[in-house]
């Protein structure tokens, strides 16, 4: 326990067993990003999974939009310390585009349109745990929110969750992304509260 | 811990800082606050403006807007005293930082508290003698509602290469030009800089504020990777 505060009391405890350390509840949808929102078409749209032998898979918007759909439900948890809980998402499993992928990777560089770029251990993106999405709500993704695309990794601090998602880069080293690289945890478990660097 | 009155629903809290490592502006820290059940909140605040020496060792300023409804911010306004403890972490952040040692045109474009993180600049900016011309765009409902007002006018005066202009979106001043109205292309293309210097641009406030800015500005030639924004969102 910190150091008592005095005269603070804080909200009424409403003891919500799914909250991680530290976050507090909302129900907006608050909006986070280092730079302009950038607006793709979708016509030149594509996600792309670099392998680290050197070969590519791509999905153009239809493609993507002809794979197995699912519609997540989920919690999601912002560094910033927002929690949102019950978010409903469509899109494609990291597992159906990782499927025909031979790798012997264990990192990915998620990067999109726009130049942003977060890293994750690969294993986090299989079993059912990520997703590419494009719907919100059962509406388009906003552009504000990564539309038309962006990375889903709820059980991870959302910056991992790359808004406009572009691809993949598949690396046998870690490499630190764009947040990563500015004092944010390389890994952000929201549950064992890893916030920054050293936490 | 000093306090002073900023506007009617912001106040700036002097913070002594014992080991404070130094930061740069733009930088942020997180305040914690504990019950005394040991239940926790903690909320990120902008630093706004270099750290000072004073008796107890470094003080650390930062402006703290009142959230309505808001679970920290009220606390920090109403309650919490003079020589009551606070848990800060920091500095945060490694993105929306200028380096005084920039030479670069700065734009700062500002909507409501998002003024803070951008005041620390224009500080830091006077305090290392920094001769990067600044601009400053800054959007607020009404008259009473600008933050650190009278700096402001005093930096404008002796502060040499420092413009401000502000954008009234609810009730503008005696002999203001034009009506009240929110933020748009011809107030950043007027008060910015021009693409062409390649400044650095800093854009800070509420979600939607910054969005319309950042568009703006792309939608200028202001190439995406010059604009670092920060938002904020419903937090208290």
């Amino acid at each position: 326990m910190g150091i008592v505060s005095p005269g603070f009391q804080g909200r009424p405890r409403t003891q919500e067993p799914a909250l991680p350390p530290g976050q507090y509840l909302t129900e907006d949808f608050p909006v986070l990003s280092a730079g302009p929102t950038p607006r793709v078409s979708l016509d030149t749209w594509e996600f792309v999974i670099s392998a680290e032998n050197g070969s590519d898979h791509r999905w153009s918007w239809q493609e993507l939009m002809a794979l197995p759909q699912e519609t997540p439900t989920v919690d999601i948890h912002c560094v910033t310390r927002w929690s949102k809980f019950g978010t409903t998402w469509q899109g494609v499993s990291l597992d159906t585009l990782l499927a025909d992928v031979d790798t012997g990777a264990h990192f990915a560089l998620a990067h999109s349109y726009g130049g942003y770029t977060t890293n994750l251990p690969l294993d986090d993106l299989r079993g059912g745990q990520a997703w590419v999405v494009h719907s919100f709500d059962g509406a388009p993704l906003p552009a504000e929110h990564g539309g038309p695309a962006r990375l889903l990794v709820p059980h991870l601090y959302f910056w991992k969750s790359a808004k406009w998602v572009r691809g993949l880069r598949l690396k046998t080293m870690d490499e630190p992304g764009f947040w990563e690289t500015a004092g944010y945890h390389d890994y952000g478990d929201p549950w064992r509260e890893q916030r920054y660097q050293g936490d | 811990m000093e306090r002073r009155v900023e506007t009617p629903t912001a106040q700036t809290l002097v913070l002594e800082v014992p080991d404070w490592p130094g930061h740069l502006p733009g930088q942020h820290v997180d305040l914690r606050l504990t019950a005394p059940d040991g239940y926790q909140a903690a909320r990120s605040y902008s630093i706004a403006g270099p750290a000072v020496d004073g008796p107890g060792g470094p003080r650390v300023e930062v402006t703290v807007q009142r959230v309505h409804d808001g679970e920290v911010s009220p606390y920090l306004i109403d309650v919490y005293g003079v020589g009551d403890p606070v848990e800060v972490r920091g500095p945060l952040g490694g993105w929306f930082i200028w380096r005084p040692e920039e030479t670069a045109p700065v734009q700062l474009v500002a909507g409501g508290s998002g003024i803070v993180p951008l005041m620390a600049m224009i500080r830091a900016r006077r305090a290392v003698g920094s001769k990067a011309p600044f601009r400053l765009i800054y959007s607020v409902r009404t008259p009473t509602d600008v933050i650190y007002a009278d700096e402001l006018r005093r930096r404008v005066r002796d502060d040499f290469g420092l413009d401000i202009a502000y954008v009234y979106t609810r009730e503008a001043p005696e002999g203001w030009r034009g009506e009240p109205h929110r933020i748009g292309l011809a107030d950043v293309n007027t008060h910015g800089w021009p693409p062409d210097l390649e400044p650095l641009t800093y854009v800070c406030g509420p979600t939607a504020f910054v969005e319309t800015v950042a568009d703006l500005l792309v939608g200028l030639g202001h190439p995406s990777r010059r604009v670092k924004t920060e938002r904020f969102g419903p937090t208290g």
